[in-house]
């Protein structure tokens, strides 16, 4: 099964705090292995915390990574949310048309349920 | 008057307290922190948030060699030659990071460019460097926090999230103070916030709006027509941004009605469709308002001194990021000279990374071609950046070990006032002896 929505990468406190801690800690590598979905979303998609879900753009750039329920209202439907790191830089494209900045937020992805890691 | 102790590396343990001291985790730039500080060890950041006291409590002196090449642990004065050739080298070399460096270190690191004839970029490139190419083209009505804390009554925040992301922002600057024009504080002030989903912060706002996710700039557009009285088709804007034309009406007239207005706004703006255009709405915007009062806006921005990285590197170059000098003079292309692009497009062919990570944040193609070619790092923490280096630094911690001089995001200047010495050296020490070395390689007499 496979759906298209919207990828937010942000900051988050974690996050923040991880970075401080060593980027090879425990707390940073949570937060940016975690992808938020909506509960609406999330059972929609029959999707149970920790499954494992594939993200690919429209340019190629595919990732695996398990989800987490986002809280309460804090994301609407069809948006996902993930702190950045590792796994949404390797969704970005390399292009900035000519502005410096790839496109970073924001970002269509088609979202396949796996449920378990298959790398 | 603060008590400045430090405590030199190996030295008889003692307990010292740096009052006021210094924060460099985000723009905010604290200036009011206690540390309590024992065996080199930071145990107490009074006054900092959840951030700055990670920051503080989780920079010990770091257990690693100052030097490692190819991995390997090497001295400091090999570290500096070979730094120094590889930079010599190449025929496209870029310096990149410089935000968590103080301004001190910027500026020997503009001077090693002009040296070799590179191209010099901060991460302002990645975060507000479309803002900072809007700036250029409609100018910037701004103030300072002093400012907003004394005179903001109506406080919005677009794209930001200041709640994860500068937690002190409400409470020192923003929203709670009490301030000479506002002595009610929170009470004085309107904040409304703008953003595609519901951040931690919406929850300090007066007014929400949750807008459709890339259509900031239609959304800013609708403001600045009804700003100047345009009508607008109601369905159209709905279906547009999310949100009635109605809504967007009556926070156009709290605008007109604030006495001193600031729009706070974040990557949510420069980092989705539109970028720099998103950007220079928001600008236009605020330029637009002061036909009938006075409204700032101000970049919120993320690293302790990039707004610094900014400054030096446009009062060196004319230009804030993204500076080539392979003529011999410098020229400014985003797109073109920023570092994503050079490394995306496989044009780099040698860097040097200062205090930033782009090997955890650069796409795909650009991490795998900085993989491919010899590379400098300086840290003072280890990240994949400085692992995959070919000479890497590390470094001492500004404001927590070295001193120096950061622009806080509003534009002002503060002096650091570090707690305790590091035997690693800072960013300037090793910047100045790799320029040493690339003036004798190039045959300058220093
Ligand atoms: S708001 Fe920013 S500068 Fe202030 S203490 Fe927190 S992390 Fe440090």
């Amino acid at each position: 099964m496979t759906e298209m929505f919207i990828l937010i990468p942000g900051r988050t406190s974690d996050q923040g705090c991880g970075i401080s801690e060593g980027k090879f800690q425990e707390k940073y590598q949570k937060q940016i292995t975690s992808l938020q979905v909506a509960p609406g979303d999330m059972e929609r998609l029959a999707l149970a915390e920790g499954d494992w879900v594939r993200l690919t753009t429209e340019f190629g750039q595919q990732v695996e990574v398990a989800v987490t329920a986002a809280k309460k209202d804090e994301l609407p439907e069809g948006l996902l949310f993930i702190a950045y790191g590792d796994i949404s830089s390797r969704l970005m494209g390399g292009d900035t048309h000519g502005s410096g900045m790839p496109t970073s937020k924001g970002i269509d992805v088609e979202l396949e349920v796996l449920r378990s890691e298959t790398a | 008057m603060a008590s400045v102790g430090s405590v030199e590396p190996g030295a008889r343990s003692e307990l010292t307290v740096v009052e006021d001291a210094v924060c460099t985790f985000c723009g905010c730039v604290c200036d009011d922190i206690d540390l309590t500080v024992e065996n080199n060890h930071i145990t107490q950041a009074q006054r900092a948030c959840v951030l700055g006291k990670a920051w503080f409590l989780n920079h010990a002196i770091d257990d690693r060699p100052s030097c490692l090449i190819d991995g390997q642990p090497a001295g400091l004065e090999d570290g500096y030659q070979r730094a120094a050739e590889i930079l010599t080298g190449g025929k496209y070399p870029i310096v990149y990071g410089l935000s968590d460096s103080p301004c001190e270190a910027q500026r020997v690191a503009v001077s090693i460019v002009d040296w070799i004839d590179g191209t010099i970029d901060t991460t302002t490139s990645v975060c507000h460097g479309p803002s900072g190419m809007a700036f250029q083209g409609v100018g910037e009505v701004t103030c300072t926090l002093g400012e907003v804390a004394n005179r903001g009554d109506f406080i919005m925040f677009w794209g930001s999230n200041p709640a994860e992301s500068h937690p002190r922002h409400f409470t020192k600057y923003s929203l709670m103070p009490k301030g000479m024009f506002v002595p009610n504080g929170r009470k004085d002030r309107t904040c409304v916030i703008v953003d595609v989903r519901k951040t931690k912060s919406a929850k300090a706002a007066d007014i929400f709006l949750q807008i459709k996710p890339r259509k900031d700039f239609e959304a800013l557009w609708t403001l600045r027509a009804l700003a100047k009285g345009i009508e607008l088709d109601a369905r159209q804007v709905e279906s547009e941004t999310g949100i009635e034309l109605s809504v967007w009406q009556d926070l156009m007239d709290r605008m007109k009605a604030a006495k001193f207005g600031v729009i706070f706004f974040g990557m949510g703006l420069t980092m989705t469709r539109g970028k720099h255009a998103n950007s220079e709405a928001l600008l236009a915007l605020t330029r637009d308002l002061n036909a009938y009062t006075r409204f700032t806006a101000k970049p919120n921005r993320g690293h302790g001194n990039v707004t610094g990285a900014d400054n030096v590197v446009a009062w060196r170059t004319g230009y804030p990021f993204g500076v080539n000098h392979n003529r011999g003079y410098p020229r400014f292309n985003p797109g073109e000279y920023t570092t994503s692009d050079t490394l995306a497009r496989g044009e780099a062919d040698c860097g040097m990374m200062i205090a930033c990570d782009p090997m955890a944040n650069f796409s795909q193609p650009a991490r795998e071609h900085l993989a491919s070619i010899p590379y400098i790092a300086l840290d003072s923490k280890e990240t994949p950046t400085t692992r995959a280096a070919t000479v890497a630094f590390t470094v001492a911690t500004y404001g927590i070990n070295a001193p120096g001089t950061v622009y806080r995001m509003d534009d002002v200047p503060i002096p650091l006032r570090p707690a305790f010495k590091s035997p690693h050296p800072s960013d300037f020490e090793v910047l100045s002896n790799i320029e040493t070395r690339v003036k004798a390689i190039r045959g300058v007499r220093s």
